[in-house]
């Protein structure tokens, strides 16, 4: 009897958890939505000189990506660190590759 | 050989049904690993582009190519898949299988809008502008990074169609628990290349 009551209140108590990060994931949207608009928004104006809005532009991607990643898939959560590991090795890599292909046309 | 399954269909499903088995927990992992390699190849992908944008053989260049309101119109609905993926997870793991099916559903729709956009977009450049993948560098650098992405919703789409198909009459249980949930990330992940898709290749272009 006291463990089906106590089943049930573990289960009230997950779906309440559920619903408060349901509410932050909303809260993220509802930013990655503002982001995009700056962004768009910034280009179709186009009062910014180049030198300025290209590294606006790119941090406001980097935001929107950690939102996704953090919020949507869950990264932020414990028993993460092994997916953590794995997409940071990527972006590594990734950044070693973008690097190289950008210099050696550089110069 | 025969194993017994019944393990697999509990009668109310654990806080995360994604996860409870060693299968889901494989799948996880297993996603997460090819994401890391997708992040790789996306990179060298953006190199090229970034490499060779300007090497437009005296064809159009990509400030006069790019029309700012389809790709707007592009990025909202990929951004609202994302999160109808997320209802999607949501439902699944307070165990109701009708509401994940239906959100997935709408998923799908969206990722379905996203790619006809991109199709216009394609048939546009190259019918009114003859820009196409062998004009220059540029366009061949430009074909390749947008259409491997747009050829990743496709295959997405696909996974997802196959997935609800052949789970309609199943219901919710730890078998396909991790099937749903592989997918929810991969489709995130679409999310995140397409936010420096939009950024990198259209809104730098069109500054210049």
């Amino acid at each position: 009897m006291t463990n089906e009551v106590n089943t049930e209140q573990a289960e009230l108590l997950r779906r309440k958890k559920s619903k408060d990060e349901m509410k932050k994931q909303l809260i993220s949207f509802g930013m990655m939505i503002v982001f995009t608009l700056i962004s768009f928004g910034l280009v179709a104006v186009g009062t910014i000189e180049r030198m300025y809005i290209l590294p606006i532009l790119f941090v406001m991607a980097i935001v929107q990506a950690g939102f996704q990643f953090y919020y949507f898939m869950h990264l932020k959560d414990r028993d993460h660190e092994m997916p953590a590991t794995f997409i940071y090795g990527g972006v590594w890599a990734g950044f070693l590759t973008l690097a190289g292909l950008m210099v050696i046309s550089w110069w | 050989m025969s194993h017994d399954h019944s393990n697999l269909f509990p009668e109310t499903l654990p806080a995360e049904p994604e996860k409870a088995t060693l299968e889901g927990k494989n799948k996880f992992f297993g996603l997460w690993f090819f994401l890391g390699g997708e992040t790789v190849l996306f990179a060298s992908l953006f190199g090229t582009y970034l490499a060779l944008k300007n090497s437009t053989a005296g064809g159009p260049a990509s400030d006069e190519l790019f029309g700012l309101g389809l790709v707007f119109l592009m990025t909202m609905l990929l951004l609202t898949s994302s999160l109808t993926s997320v209802y999607a997870m949501y439902h699944m793991r307070n165990g109701d299988f009708k509401k994940m099916y239906l959100w997935l559903a709408i998923t799908g729709l969206l990722g379905i809008g996203f790619l006809a956009c991109e199709i216009y977009e394609f048939a546009h450049y190259i019918t009114d502008y003859g820009f196409t993948f062998r004009s220059s560098a540029f366009g061949s650098a430009f074909y390749a990074l947008v259409g491997f992405h747009g050829g990743h919703v496709l295959f997405g789409i696909c996974w997802l169609l196959s997935l609800l198909i052949r789970n309609a009459k199943r219901g919710l249980n730890l078998y396909n628990a991790p099937k749903f949930n592989t997918f929810s990330l991969y489709w995130h992940f679409i999310d995140v290349v397409w936010v420096f898709i939009f950024t990198v290749v259209y809104l730098m272009g069109k500054v210049g």
